[in-house]
């Protein structure tokens, strides 16, 4: 037997076998199966055919060309856009920033996030302590090099951070709007003005906030500022301007920070961290969790290996005074400020909080 | 079984039939199972107890073409007080060195009941005559070493000469006299699990009183895999012979969770007996410093910064 005829054969049996189908399911519907030109060209496609005249009864019973109204068909409508209706939506997974890398809570729990009209928005990640943990250690291990980078080469990035967010302007807009924000547009613009205001201080706060000292010897006397460490800030509700406020200026010095993000609102610090993960910042210099504030905030406040730490966005004043108490266990430095107003001009107050000033004696020689 | 595993050495035909015909590792298998025992949780008092007993456990270890006698003296100070604001904080096993450095390290420890390892025989490498690797640890003994770790020739041992390797092991015991000898493996290079539990048996047979995985010096050192098949191979030992050995993963444990999956294989593999120090030790320098900060994180209650403790 050939091949073509032992798939005309195979066809043949597979219509019988459908025909027989069909006289126990459904004895009145007629099938098209006589679309399939299995009788006059035997050898095209035996198995296809085999497979659709098989499923027939089941799936495609009532069909027989006509397209169900609530059901649409491949291909049968388009949106402007060019997406296609009725595509499966691939929804954003938002996990925390560590490292570089966007792993999920260690702890595998997650919380909702609502817009401000109470809508869903999305399940973000609910960081444990572990997770602060882990992100310390990546800032720590962040922080030779990034502090050791020229301070015209951290300009550099925290300008292509304003560039990359530039570029996605339309999409936190859109996630600031959806957070209740006011004017988004607006704030996204004065988020990345504020990122290129930073970037140009980098190479200009030591001469701000170092000077050359005159002293009554023959020395040289000179004061430099020098980034403090590792900081855990956490931020304010303000969920773009507000963060992008408070951590442009503990990195462009040359620290390296652990950020709690906004509780109420965490969507655009993750987006904000798919920015940073593509603007040439390396891995560990910030690090972003999402979750409960009081939760992880007590825990980064009394961590011996953080070094200073900004209370800007724990409203509660008991969980304030409390990590107070415990920053206080190795003298970490606080940043405690009172109600700030994002769009006033910040100054140089929130770099130099996070700044140590190293005095240098030299001897005049001859 | 124990007459004829003393005529199993004679000849290396003998050798060969004896370590091929042990059953062969499961590679899968294996790195699966020390994968599964690497998941348990052992939490507070638990915890408590498995970094204490690691602690003890350590040999604390500088093996640099850099060390000092001033680094070896600052090292030993660790190994008595690993954490000198916390009395509680227990002794580690030993200290580790190169053997020209054994008598500084056995001045500086005194009477403490700290003891002192050092390599010996052309370590790490170990290319080198007989008479150099005995007359290695002859010195290193006289030195005021209580124990040897030893390497094996990996060259004769990939060859099949397991005569070689076995009469070295021997000489460089009778070499130690009253010292402990561990005998390192290399594992690393060994290129097959069958390989690590042929190693194994041999060294044990040869009289070694620990095996060690590694040097520190190639990777992979050790990995959990080659520890359980190491642990394996003394638990079979044990009931073969009578004899008891020790067993040393040496090289890559850096943090508590590393040493804690150690202690979990130990305890499930050879069994409640090797865990102390006498019959199970971790080979590290940087691992100390994590427990100590684990520990203190466990008594204070808040994360500990490696600020605070000593580098070496």
């Amino acid at each position: 037997m050939s091949k073509t005829e032992r798939d005309a054969a195979k066809a043949r049996t597979a219509k019988a076998r459908a025909g027989k189908a069909r006289a126990v399911k459904e004895p009145v519907t007629e099938m098209p199966v006589t679309e399939m030109p299995v009788e006059e060209t035997p050898a095209a496609g035996g198995p296809v055919a085999t497979a659709l005249v098989a499923e027939a009864p089941l799936a495609q019973a009532p069909a027989s060309g006509t397209v169900a109204p609530d059901v649409p068909a491949a291909g049968a409508g388009r949106e402007s856009d060019g997406q296609r209706a009725g595509r499966l939506s691939v929804r954003k997974t938002y996990k925390l920033y560590i490292g570089g890398a966007f792993p999920r809570s260690e702890s595998g729990r997650s919380y909702v996030v609502t817009s401000s009209t109470g809508g869903f928005l999305a399940n973000a990640s609910k960081a444990s302590r572990k997770d602060a943990r882990d992100a310390v250690s990546a800032a720590r291990k962040a922080f030779a090099g990034w502090s050791g980078a020229t301070p015209y080469n951290r300009g550099q990035i925290l300008y292509r951070i304003a560039e990359m967010l530039e570029s996605r302007r339309a999409q936190f807009a859109a996630e600031l709007a959806d957070a209740g924000t006011e004017r988004a547009g607006e704030a996204v613009d004065a988020a990345i003005d504020r990122l290129v205001w930073y970037a140009g201080w980098s190479d200009k706060i030591s001469a701000v906030a170092g000077s050359a000292n005159p002293v009554a010897g023959p020395y040289f006397n000179i004061s430099a500022p020098e980034p403090t460490g590792v900081v855990a800030v956490v931020a304010p509700d303000d969920p773009l301007l507000g963060l992008v406020s408070v951590v442009a200026p503990v990195i462009v010095t040359g620290n390296t920070c652990v950020v709690v993000a906004s509780e109420r609102a965490p969507l655009p610090s993750i987006t904000l961290a798919e920015v940073l993960a593509t603007s040439d910042l390396p891995g560990g210099v910030v690090n972003i969790l999402t979750g409960s504030v009081k939760e992880i905030a007590p825990w980064l406040a009394a961590h011996m290996d953080v070094n200073a730490i900004d209370l800007t966005g724990v409203a509660d004043e008991d969980l304030a005074v409390t990590c107070e108490q415990a920053a206080a266990e190795n003298l970490k430095r606080v940043l405690r400020p009172s109600a700030p107003d994002w769009s006033a001009d910040p100054g140089t107050r929130r770099m130099t909080a996070f700044l140590e000033t190293k005095t240098v004696w030299h001897p005049t020689g001859l | 079984m124990t007459t004829s595993l003393a005529d199993v050495a004679s000849s290396n035909a003998t050798l060969r039939a004896f370590l091929h015909g042990l059953p062969g590792v499961d590679r899968v298998g294996a790195d699966q199972r020390a994968a599964m025992l690497g998941t348990r949780s052992i939490k507070t008092t638990a915890k408590a107890g498995a970094i204490d007993l690691a602690i003890r456990m350590v040999d604390l270890t500088t093996l640099e073409g850099a060390d000092t006698p001033g680094k070896v003296r600052a090292m030993c100070a660790k190994a008595v007080h690993p954490d000198p604001s916390d009395p509680s904080v227990p002794k580690v096993a030993a200290v580790c060195v190169y053997p020209d450095l054994v008598a500084q390290a056995v001045e500086a420890l005194g009477s403490s009941g700290v003891k002192v390892a050092s390599v010996a025989t052309a370590f790490p490498s170990g290319r080198s005559s007989l008479e150099v690797k005995v007359a290695d640890t002859a010195l290193a003994v006289a030195a005021g070493a209580d124990e040897i770790d030893m390497v094996i020739d990996r060259g004769a041992f990939l060859a099949g000469d397991y005569v070689k390797v076995f009469e070295e092991i021997a000489a460089i015991k009778e070499a130690c006299g009253p010292a402990h000898l561990k005998v390192i493996l290399e594992t690393g290079e060994l290129a097959t699990y069958d390989n690590v539990r042929r190693a194994s048996w041999l060294a044990m047979m040869a009289g070694g009183d620990f095996i060690k995985t590694s040097t520190g010096k190639v990777q992979p050192a050790a990995t959990p895999s080659v520890t359980m098949i190491m642990l394996e191979a003394v638990r079979d030992f044990l009931a073969m012979t009578g004899r008891k050995v020790g067993v040393k993963p040496a090289g890559g444990i850096r943090t508590t969770k590393d040493a804690i999956k150690m202690l979990v294989l130990v305890n499930e593999t050879a069994g409640e007996g090797w865990l102390d120090p006498d019959w199970f030790r971790l080979g590290a320098s940087t691992l100390l410093n994590d427990l100590l900060m684990q520990r203190q994180k466990l008594s204070t209650g808040r994360y500990a910064g490696s600020d605070y403790f000593t580098l070496d």
